[in-house]
Formats: C-alpha cells, structure tokens, sequence
C-alpha cells in the first residue's frame, strides 16, 4: 500500500512539473526584442528553407536563399546599420509559431498570411507581398479551376497554414490531406495521393518551375497579403521593421529584390503581388 | 487544457479510433508475419536461415519513417494506388515484424533443447514438436519482451500522422497549427496514448503472472 502512495506521488510530482514548465518559459518572448537586438547586433529571423523562391536550402553551399532571405538580411541592415547580422533558423508552417512562442526567433519571415485569428496570438508587420491561393495540378487533369474540386476528388494541403480552411470553404465536398511540408505535399502530388496541391500561388509557381509537368491553374481565390510574424507585445520590434520596410520600398531596394526572383517566373506579375 | 479536450472531442476521438485501427490490423499482422520470419530463422536448411536474418537485419536497422514513406510516395508512382493510412499501416507492420522475429526467435532458442529431442523421439515430426510442444513454452517466456513491442507499436503508429492518416497524433497537430496551443494539445493527445498504452501494459503483466503460475 506504501508503495502504491509512493508511485502515485512519483506521479503527480511529474504532473506537476509539467505544469510548471508549462506556466513559464515566457521570459525570454516577453523582453523587448528590438533592445537585445541592438546590444547583440542580431536579428535572429525565421525563414523558410522548403519553398522555391522564398526560402529554399541550396544542398550544395548549405545556405539558405530567397527572397524573403534577402528581405530578412535587408530590414536587418536597415535596422540595426552596416554591422547588424540576420541570423536564419529553418522553421516551417508546423513549427513558426511555436519556435515564436518559445523565443526561439525573433521574427518569422515565412510565407506567412496575416489573418485576423493569428493577429490574437501574433504581431505582424505590414504586407510586403500579396499572394493568393491557387490550385497545382497534373497538367493533364481535369481539374481546371476549385470548381472542379467535387465529392471523390481529394486535395493536398500543408499542416498549420490556413490554406487548408480556405479550400475547406471553397470546395466542402473534397477531401483534404494535410502534409508536414511543402516537399513532402509535392511529393504526394506526385505519387496520386490527391488530385491538387493547394497553398499560395507562390509557392506553387516555385514548384511548377522545378517540374513543368505540373501547373498551376484556375486564379487566385483568396487573398493571401504575406506578414512579418513576431510575439505579441513586441510593439517596438514591430514598429521598426514597418519603418524599415517602407524605406526599402521608397529606395527601391524591395522592388529590385523582388524581380530579382521572381521575373523569369512564367505567368507571374510583380506588380500584382506589391502590396 | 480542458478547452483543447472539449472543443475537438470528436475530431481526436476519430484520430484515436484511427490510431487503434492501425495498431490493431499492425498487432495481428506483425505477430503472425514477424513469427513467421523467426521460424526462418532457426531452420535446420542454411539458405533459409539467410532469408530470415536478412529480412530481420534489413527491417529493424532502416528507421520507420523511411518504411513508410517507401509505401506513401514510391508504391502509388510504380505498383498501386494507396493512401496514407494504408502505407502507414504497412509501414508500421513490417517494421514491428522484424522486432518480433527476434524476440520470438530468442523465445523458441530459449526453450531447453530437450523439449523438441523429447518431442521428435516419441514420434512427433518436427512442425507437431514445434508448434504442441515448443512454441507454447516460448510464448510464455516472451509475452514481457512482446508486450514492450506492442506498446512500442502503438507508439509508432504516430508514423501515420506524416502520410495523413488522420490519426491521433496528425489531429493533435493540426489542432495545435490552429490553436497555436502546442503544449497544451501535446498534453492532451500524450494522455489519450497513455488511455491506450496503460491498459495494454496492465494486461501484459496479469499475463506474465498468470502464465508464470501454469
């Protein structure tokens, strides 16, 4: 019977750590980013390294490239001057906003949409790229627009971005597969596991690029205007890069960023996605 | 806490139906194919003692996830349609098989050789001995390292929730991608496992007991 108490206490000793761990862990979010960004000289940013265009992992140098790994490094500089460093940590859709929470980044530059559900939990900065969701398809199937997307057609999306509840809203009827990455979502495309992959047109271009078997069709159906992500409270941080990202669109640094990846992409106009 | 419980009950009810659907169809086929490749491997015939060890060899040292996703991505492209609950749950069978194989395998050579030499010289032929006399012996003395095997496999079935086969594990992540509450959905859907994988446990002991006693 001693024993038995003994256990239970064992047990409720681990709860109750568990409990305690899950009441902290907030100091590190909630210090004022922007001042240990200037003592340290360094924005650690959040950036994406599983999508074309963005942020994409080059497995020859082992860098991380994109445009939003360019705007990162650009704000950077614009904030904190010449000897300001942007660290990159890989995140994805699943874990930006955990590794947030955490303090793990500072900012999360990641194809990430500004939604009113994520502004409760987030602070983002204004839009520096408007998207919208669009279909990728086999280019011979037959599934031309979200019309088409019927009882029995099934649709590949990404866990943790709200492309999957917007093609919940447009096509009830289909059936939604949720995939950890945009790799792997391809990838399943690719081996039949659904009729189309769902995200962002920008996104989707970046793959129609790497494989032209596949095409996007059908337009945009949503609006997606792409944010900075940081912690809630982070007003200072928040304030300076909207500052930093004006300045870059006035010197023009934004728009040569922007050609700079996306102009040889067939069908994509920059002038649309300039927010 | 509670609110991830109650406002998607029955989103990770239907995950944890899914998970115990896979484990089971994974339990049975895992235990009838990984005994067996341990048969296999105590034959009397070299050439199929190396089959047995191959497969045993080959299946326990490549991890889950690339068993799995060999059935997700590179089947559907070349043999046969199949989606991700179906890849997972093969994937999770035949990874468990080769375990098993082994833990059966240690089973049947730890039962003392006099066993089957009795059996065969009162006229048993060799499958009579192994499967009325041997095999039964083995059993019992390998339902501890089973039982581990079988909660280890209920574990693993978790490998569903990157093929999307909508089980516990991939309806406790998208609700922490849309609640943001990661810990606490963690929290939650770690305590259903645990509804699964304590009674499993409990059992497994009141058989070791039981037997032990026969």
């Amino acid at each position: 019977m001693a024993k038995r108490i003994r256990r239970l206490g064992v047990l409720f000793a681990a709860l109750a750590m568990l409990l305690v761990v899950s009441g902290c862990g907030k100091s590190v979010a909630d210090s004022d980013a922007l001042a240990r960004a200037k003592r340290t000289d360094k924005i650690v940013w959040g950036v994406k390294a599983d999508t074309r265009l963005f942020g994409l992992m080059n497995t020859k140098t082992g860098q991380i490239q994109g445009f939003e790994v360019d705007m990162a490094k650009a704000l950077t500089k614009q904030i904190l001057g010449k000897n300001g460093k942007a660290e990159l940590t890989q995140i994805t859709s699943d874990t930006r906003v955990p590794m947030l929470k955490a303090g793990n980044v500072d900012a999360v530059i990641g194809t990430m949409t500004i939604t009113p559900e994520r502004l409760k939990q987030l602070n983002f900065s204004k839009s520096y790229f408007s998207a919208g969701q669009s279909l990728l398809v086999a280019k011979d199937s037959k599934i031309k627009s979200v019309k088409d997307l019927k009882k029995g057609t099934s649709v590949i999306g990404v866990q943790g971005s709200n492309s999957v509840d917007n093609i919940k809203k447009a096509a009830p009827d289909t059936r939604v597969l949720q995939l950890s990455d945009y790799s792997q979502a391809f990838t399943a495309l690719k081996s039949h596991q659904g009729d189309a992959l769902t995200t962002d047109n920008g996104i989707l271009y970046g793959m129609s690029q790497q494989d032209p078997r596949y095409v996007v069709v059908g337009g945009t159906f949503t609006k997606e205007p792409y944010g900075i992500a940081m912690n809630k409270g982070q007003t200072n941080l928040t304030n300076a890069m909207n500052q930093a990202l004006d300045t870059l669109q006035k010197n023009g640094t934004y728009e040569r960023l922007l050609k700079k990846w996306f102009s040889d992409v067939p069908g994509f106009d920059v002038q649309e996605v300039q927010p | 806490m509670i609110n991830i419980l109650t406002n998607n009950f029955g989103t990770l009810i239907s995950g944890l139906g899914y998970t115990l659907l896979s484990s089971i169809i994974a339990l049975v086929a895992s235990l009838i194919i990984g005994t067996v490749f341990a048969l296999l491997e105590i034959s009397h015939k070299k050439w199929v003692r190396v089959i047995g060890k191959a497969y045993v060899e080959f299946i326990r040292n490549i991890p889950l996830l690339v068993i799995t996703m060999a059935f997700y991505v590179i089947v559907p492209q070349f043999v046969m349609q199949m989606d991700g609950f179906t890849a997972g749950t093969i994937g999770l069978t035949i990874y468990t098989s080769a375990f098993i194989a082994e833990t059966v395998r240690a089973g049947i050579q730890a039962v003392p050789a006099g066993q089957m030499e009795g059996a065969r010289s009162n006229g048993l032929s060799y499958t009579q001995a192994m499967v009325h006399i041997v095999f039964p012996q083995a059993i019992k003395i390998v339902v501890p390292s089973l039982g581990n095997q079988f909660i280890n496999l209920v574990k693993n079935s978790s490998i569903l929730a990157f093929v999307a086969g909508f089980d516990l594990m991939y309806q406790g992540k998208i609700i922490a991608a849309t609640t943001f509450n990661t810990f606490d959905t963690y929290l939650v859907v770690g305590v259903l496992y645990l509804v699964v994988t304590m009674p499993m446990s409990y059992a497994m002991r009141y058989l070791e007991k039981h037997w032990s006693r026969a």
